[in-house]
């Protein structure tokens, strides 16, 4: 018996809306099956999964709230859940202003981040101390843990911050499955005293 | 009869005489100087006497150019039955600055004691836990003081003439 109420039964078009699927990467298909590279997969995988993890102390925050919003809702990203333990999240977004005492919080949290990991630097704080060219203010993150991506601005608009997870997302996508493993990886985390 | 200022200064004048100097009284508020090993007796007899039974702040101010003097260390109370409020301050010298702690009258002095050490270095003898309490542990030296230039030391990429450097 068909139901006395049906949603959804006109087939619309939706050519003009400005929908992307992702594509697939290159390869050779045939009938039932599909060919490609092991780091093409995981790489779009990964890209279109990732989560993060908000590591918000001040303004910038404020925006990633109104970014996390309906209005520009970055789920449609892939980054629909937002993890509050480090352990299960791929990318670290520090938003605002690190003090000095901040710094051992935010190396901890990367630390307790599971390879293979990014960090996103929000902000001129995060990026850089911003203003506050003081004694007591982290002159950027980037003495801490090393940094992906920086979005600039004081506090940057929404659309820039979505703007700095898509070009994680590229890098996400185009990274080697090796590069966790290389020598020039291990170089780089040794220059921050990470084992 | 309310609580006046020119009450409280009578009785601090009776009991304390020529030893509080640089009475005013700006935006109201009753001010003036005692000497530097007088902060206790001061604070103890305006608690029994007036009732100010509040510590609403304990800080300190670097004037490098009073030698001798260089340090003065501000007590806000507040008498919270008649709502009046008196300050007063103590000078050190910056060489040696000791100061009697406030913990034994007022146990809210303890952090604002610690806040004043780990900006000024004032050394409150006899506090009970004297260390750093906003600034990293590290630090070697007391911020605040005006021979300290504000911006981080550290950086190299700020040195032009577009940050005021």
């Amino acid at each position: 018996m068909a139901r006395p109420v049906r949603f959804n039964i006109k087939q619309k078009d939706t050519s003009d809306w400005g929908i992307n699927v992702a594509e697939a990467p290159q390869g050779y298909s045939g009938e039932g099956f599909f060919t490609t590279s092991l780091d093409k997969v995981v790489g779009l995988a990964r890209k279109n999964s990732i989560w993060p993890l908000p590591f918000a102390t001040s303004c910038c925050g404020i925006e990633f709230m109104a970014t996390m919003g309906s209005h520009y809702d970055l789920a449609r990203f892939g980054s629909e859940r937002v993890g509050f333990s480090p352990r299960q999240c791929d990318l670290l977004m520090v938003m605002g202003t690190i003090a000095k005492k901040m710094a051992p919080v935010v190396k901890q949290v990367y630390l307790q981040m599971a390879e293979p990991r990014w960090v996103l630097a929000v902000g001129a704080c995060a990026s850089s101390g911003g203003i506050f060219d003081t004694y007591s203010v982290l002159q950027g993150i980037d003495q801490v843990v090393p940094v992906d991506v920086y979005v600039p601005g004081c506090p940057p608009r929404p659309e820039a911050i979505i703007d700095g997870v898509m070009k994680i997302q590229e890098l996400v996508h185009n990274e080697s499955l090796r590069r966790r493993n290389g020598e020039k990886y291990k170089l780089l985390l040794e220059s921050y005293g990470i084992q | 009869m309310s609580l006046t200022n020119e009450i409280i200064k009578t009785g601090l004048l009776e009991k304390f005489g020529d030893l509080l100097t640089e009475w005013g009284e700006p935006y109201g508020m009753l001010s003036f100087t005692a000497p530097g090993d007088q902060n206790l007796k001061v604070m103890n007899f305006l608690s029994e006497e007036f009732r100010f039974d509040f510590l609403t702040d304990l800080t300190a101010v670097h004037y490098p150019n009073r030698k001798g003097e260089e340090l003065a260390v501000v007590y806000h109370l507040h008498n919270l039955v008649d709502n009046i409020r008196v300050r007063f301050r103590i000078y050190v010298p910056v060489e040696k600055p000791d100061v009697y702690t406030a913990t034994g009258v007022f146990a809210s002095a303890n952090w604002m004691e610690r806040e004043t050490f780990d900006f000024y270095g004032v050394n409150f003898v006899g506090h009970p836990d004297l260390k750093r309490i906003l600034n990293v542990d590290e630090m070697d030296y007391f911020p605040l003081r005006k021979e300290f230039p504000l911006e981080d030391q550290t950086r190299i990429d700020k040195d032009d003439d577009m940050f005021g450097r």
